[in-house]
């Protein structure tokens, strides 16, 4: 049975182009509709991360003291690092759409790579950072038993609880990297074999919104864990 | 056939008073609002559905090639059948908004029960000194003023003949307050599912009239009120030894402190009520005091919240001019 | 119009259902009008799960001791069936079986703007169902659909991390749906094809998966907090170490009560196609019906504090979530009254779609109305959580939703597969579900009023009589289910074949063949007329 005739809709690809999808008219429509779409699912995303800033705002008022202890815990200037790292790679990012639309594979591919290795840079601080927490038994509910210098003073029940939004929050986060990561070699792996032109370079821009968003989920999270309470006395 | 009419009679007679007791003050006022309701509700439905029905039978296809005249819209029909379901709501909003906030403020005064809610029973306990399980005798025409906690998970006490209803939670405390209108028995539900014998968990409301709930109190006297049970826990805690009443003790001196407002050393400012009694009892390390040492234990686990209750009771005689000597 | 061209066998011409045959041409189809047929049969499996519960629950309530049942497997029962019915089935009914199908063909276009992302809603759907039948097969869960901490997180022992996480991931298979939607409707319309030319329906569907997109994703994280609270016992919502019991209520009203206005919207929407078809009337005030949608739809989001007038919540917050309650109402009796007048000098049939859509109307007026009492501050007290409220949503979601979905599964079932089904048998059923519903459900509403609360295994003598009148209705209504089960089922077999217009509707579906191809349109159509054109008087707006 023939393409066409097994698929009808393939009789009008001709027309359209082969980088069209069937179900849209034209290539403006799919970049249209795919932008569109990663946009309507941003919004999601930022229900879903604003359930666990909602209830993280209530618990910090309500525990200041356990809050502000706990972030003074956590390591300011690898969050900075972090912070620092992901705006570059939002950069890189950037520029590899520009790429994209452009046609250059090779700074294309270039970028993705470096914005991969910038994403796996912040993962491999913000892991490193994990296991200093589990060396220092303050994992809540698996291994949460503080030496009394990292409660400071505060009730260890109130810490528990910032640890216990500390590692959702970071958690959802690195999640979220760890699939934008997948998501970009998939990218590179396309634009290394040509599978990248102008035409279907929206791809790479909708891959783009993504990260950019991830990257300001961390804008927020970085203020709001690390830097409870100033650190200067 | 016989049978049948039998059985349908039987039935019949079964059929329950579809009008609940309404056996309290607020039950009245509820009532009204609530036959206003059901009024427009049956007015409404029946206008919808009678006037489909009659347009149903009056504009039945006679033919299939009928061509109905085209719709001519109407603005104005438009607006009128918002404009009158909105009014009617504003009306019933703001009539439903007063009764609940009426009924949300105990009158000054009111005889306090304190009720512990737990897995699969209610403790109530009177000021007096008696202890019930599952059951609350008042006396009628008083206001009674239910405050309220959980020792597990959120229960409910509802009275469904004096229409009042609030959850109890744990960990903090709630209220509601009825002032019974009719002497009588009547049911009370835990109404918020709680586990496996949630619908195990009812009881009833004996309302008795003045004498007869002084004979009831007279001959379930304890030997203790329950502001002497919470003197007397006061002192087996060892409360008595940091908070002295010159103020001269490791912890703040209790007289008067009731219903004043505080500055914590956060520099929040707070009034100690009910729930903050509690939390310094159950937390106390999240409370600190400026002027203070936080140096008081807690007593979560040494303490269940019907203790917790007797201990706030005291230290809110310590506010009133009439004080229980120690026994 | 259509009954013009000859009918041709439908085993001779070519459309989706023959178009490839085999288990993989289904599995992997990305058609949205097969994945729309792959999800009418796992939403039909799982109301029969949960009617089955339902049967359980209403058998076991005839003697006030309880006639079946201990009182922790009525518990279960209650739960699995509010889990399975609200989550598995009206959630996804209309938006995932009808809407799948008809979104497309009503815009004039060939598929979603994401059929891949379509399958994949499905899946994820199928991987959540999966978790939650494991939930129930290996014993249950007892929480109660609500999952109300401290109860659920720390006081039971059954499984309520499977089921937690079989909500958490249907959920997504929603997000997806709507996703799809709007991005269609944005995007894909057919030439001509404004929003004030769309049909009603996609106002209706547009409307859901913008509450499908926000709301959603609040659910998500609630259930993924019980799960952590489970497992780490961290106290975020276990007062003893600081947590809010009360905060969890929120988290899971926020979205649960948007949700069930993801359960009625597309039901409107149906609806406004019904009673325009089955009367040949445009509809009386397109725009407003249209607008109400959309209205509905963002104020849902802002009124959830009424599920918790007397869970301590503050009496100010009670008082302008009550006022946003009575805001809401406003937009659903613009619809009905809309409807009604929309029969006005038309030419009414009585086909069966149509006995469903008007039975909606009624039926949802009623529940609708019994809202305001729970939206009213004083009444909701006496009310709360007593059969009243069951009472009250049976009769939006089953009395409403579910007429609503019977109505459109009929209306477009020849579209659907070509064939029709038996007529008489079909007005029949609508009238015993009509009957066996109101006596399920209308005695409900008294024993609210005289007290009886929800959950309860048990009762006290006195409410015997209504309960064994509502047992009676649930059994005539399981009968009415089971009947349109069977001729639709018999239909696609041995039904007369359908032409493309059977019923002389308007909209670009019905200028297709029964069934359609599976590109649905052999050219893009143009849309060069207002909707609903039936009669031939209607002039263009602009």
């Amino acid at each position: 049975m023939s393409d066409a005739a097994a698929n009808p809709g393939l009789t009008h690809a001709g027309a359209r182009g082969a980088a069209v999808h069937h179900q849209f008219e034209d290539l403006e429509q799919q970049h249209d509709a795919s932008s569109f779409g990663m946009w309507i699912f941003l919004a999601t995303e930022m229900l879903f991360f604003g359930g666990l800033f909602t209830a993280y705002i209530i618990y910090r008022g309500l525990y200041y003291p356990g809050f502000a202890a706990g972030s003074h815990g956590l390591d300011a200037p690898f969050g900075a690092a972090m912070t620092f790292i992901l705006l570059i790679s939002s950069f890189t990012m950037a520029m590899s759409v520009h790429a994209a639309r452009e046609g250059k594979r090779g700074m294309l591919v270039a970028l993705l790579l470096l914005t991969i290795v910038l994403g796996a840079a912040f993962l491999g601080i913000k892991f490193t950072e994990y296991g200093q927490k589990w060396r220092e038994h303050m994992v809540p509910g698996l291994n949460f038993h503080p030496a009394a210098e990292d409660l400071r003073g505060a009730p260890a029940t109130s810490v528990e609880l910032f640890l216990c939004f500390y590692f959702f929050m970071t958690g959802l986060h690195a999640l979220h990297m760890i699939i934008g990561i997948g998501l970009l070699s998939v990218m590179a792996i396309l634009a290394w074999r040509g599978k990248i032109k102008p035409e279907n370079y929206d791809r790479i821009e909708v891959s783009g919104l993504y990260w950019h968003f991830v990257d300001i989920i961390w804008i927020f999270l970085f203020p709001l864990l690390y830097l409870i309470g100033g650190r200067y006395k | 056939m016989n049978a049948l009419s039998t059985s349908l009679a039987l039935f019949l007679a079964q059929w329950p008073n579809l009008h609940p007791p309404a056996a309290s003050v607020g039950a009245e006022r509820f009532d009204r609002l609530f036959f206003f309701l059901t009024g427009i509700t049956l007015l409404f439905t029946t206008l919808i559905f009678a006037t489909i029905f009659y347009f149903m039978i009056k504009y039945r296809r006679r033919s299939e090639d009928e061509r109905p005249p085209a719709t001519k819209q109407n603005l104005a029909l438009e607006l009128t059948w918002i404009v009158i379901p909105a009014l009617i709501c504003i009306l019933v909003f703001f009539w439903g908004a007063s009764l609940f906030f009426a009924n949300a403020r105990p009158p000054q005064g009111s005889m306090e029960i304190l009720v512990v809610g737990k897995q699969w029973m209610w403790h109530l306990q009177h000021s007096e000194g008696p202890r019930e399980i599952n059951q609350l005798h008042v006396p009628v025409d008083v206001p009674v003023r239910l405050v309220m906690t959980s020792e597990d998970v959120i229960h409910d006490f509802a009275v469904p003949a004096f229409r009042i209803k609030m959850d109890v939670v744990p960990g903090r405390y709630t209220q509601e307050w009825f002032q019974a209108t009719q002497v009588g028995t009547y049911r009370l539900f835990c109404n918020q599912f709680c586990g496996a014998l949630h619908s195990a968990m009812d009881g009833t409301v004996e309302v008795m009239s003045p004498t007869d709930f002084a004979e009831w109190l007279r001959n379930n006297a304890t030997s203790q009120t329950l502001i002497q049970m919470g003197q007397d826990l006061f002192a087996r805690l060892a409360c008595n030894t940091c908070h002295l009443p010159d103020g001269t003790g490791s912890g703040p001196a209790l007289e008067g402190v009731f219903g004043k407002q505080v500055r914590l050393a956060t520099g929040e400012n707070r009034v100690i009520d009910e729930a903050f009694l509690r939390q310094s009892i159950l937390d106390p390390a999240s409370l600190p005091l400026p002027n203070y040492r936080p140096v008081m234990p807690t007593f979560r686990g040494q303490v269940n919240e019907e203790q917790v209750l007797q201990l706030i009771a005291y230290i809110k005689s310590l506010s009133s001019a009439e004080r229980t000597p120690a026994p | 119009m259509s009954t013009a061209v000859a009918e041709v066998p439908v085993e001779s011409r070519v459309h989706y259902l023959n178009a490839s045959y085999g288990i993989k041409s289904w599995l992997l189809t990305t058609d949205h009008k097969r994945i729309a047929l792959l999800y009418l049969a796992s939403i039909t499996v799982m109301f029969f799960i949960g009617g089955a519960a339902a049967v359980m629950m209403r058998l076991h309530l005839i003697e006030p001791a309880g006639a079946l049942l201990e009182p922790e497997t009525y518990n279960k029962l209650f739960t699995m069936h509010g889990v399975v019915m609200v989550f598995f089935f009206l959630i996804p009914s209309i938006p995932a079986t009808l809407g799948n199908f008809l979104v497309p063909m009503m815009i004039g276009a060939r598929d979603l703007a994401f059929p891949r992302l379509n399958l994949l809603s499905w899946y994820v759907y199928m991987t959540g169902a999966a978790f939650t039948l494991y939930a129930l097969i290996s014993g249950g869960v007892d929480t109660g659909w609500t999952f109300y901490t401290p109860l659920s997180t720390h006081y039971v022992t059954t499984h309520v991390i499977a089921t937690a996480l079989g909500v958490f991931i249907t959920g997504f298979s929603s997000i997806l749906t709507g996703l799809n939607f709007i991005v269609t409707i944005h995007k894909m319309r057919a030439p001509g094809m404004t929003w004030k030319r769309m049909p009603l329906f996609l106002w209706a569907m547009y409307a859901t998966s913008v509450i499908f997109v926000l709301g959603t994703p609040v659910i998500a994280v609630s259930m993924i907090l019980i799960g952590a609270e489970r497992l780490l016992h961290v106290g975020i919502f276990d007062p003893a170490l600081g947590g809010d019991p009360v905060l969890f209520q929120h988290l899971f009203w926020f979205y649960s009560h948007p949700a069930v206005y993801i359960m009625i919207l597309p039901g409107m929407g149906v609806v406004s196609e019904l009673v325009t078809c089955f009367s040949k009337k445009k509809p009386f005030g397109y725009l407003f019906i249209a607008y109400s949608s959309l209205a509905i739809a963002l104020i849902s989001f802002f009124v959830w504090g009424h599920h918790m007038f007397v869970s301590s919540q503050s009496v100010y917050a009670g008082f302008i979530f009550s006022a946003l309650s009575f805001a809401v109402a406003i937009p659903s009796a613009i619809k009905v009254f809309n409807w009604t007048a929309t029969l006005y000098q038309g030419s009414i049939s009585y086909d069966a779609p149509m006995l469903y859509a008007l039975g909606f109307i009624g039926l949802f007026t009623m529940g609708g109305l019994t809202g305001l009492f729970l939206a009213t501050l004083a009444t909701d007290v006496h009310l709360h959580d007593t059969y009243f409220v069951i009472a009250h949503f049976h009769y939006i979601m089953v009395g409403g939703a579910v007429m609503a979905y019977m109505g459109g599964l009929h209306f477009w079932w020849p579209k659907i597969t070509g064939r029709l089904y038996h007529d008489a048998w079909a007005r029949v059923a609508a009238f015993i579900i009509f009957i066996g519903f109101n006596l399920t459900f209308f005695p409900q509403y008294m024993l609210g009023y005289l007290g009886m609360p929800r959950r309860y295994a048990v009762y006290p003598a006195e409410f015997q009589v209504l309960n064994v009148m509502s047992s009676a209705g649930a059994s005539i209504l399981g009968v009415g289910y089971l009947i349109p089960f069977i001729y639709l089922l018999w239909s696609i077999r041995y039904g007369p074949i359908a032409g493309p217009n059977p019923w002389g509707a308007k909209g670009l579906e019905w200028e297709t063949p029964s069934p359609p191809p599976t590109d649905n349109f052999e050219e893009p159509p143009i849309v060069a007329e207002e909707p609903y054109g039936y009669a031939e008087q209607e002039r263009a707006h602009v």
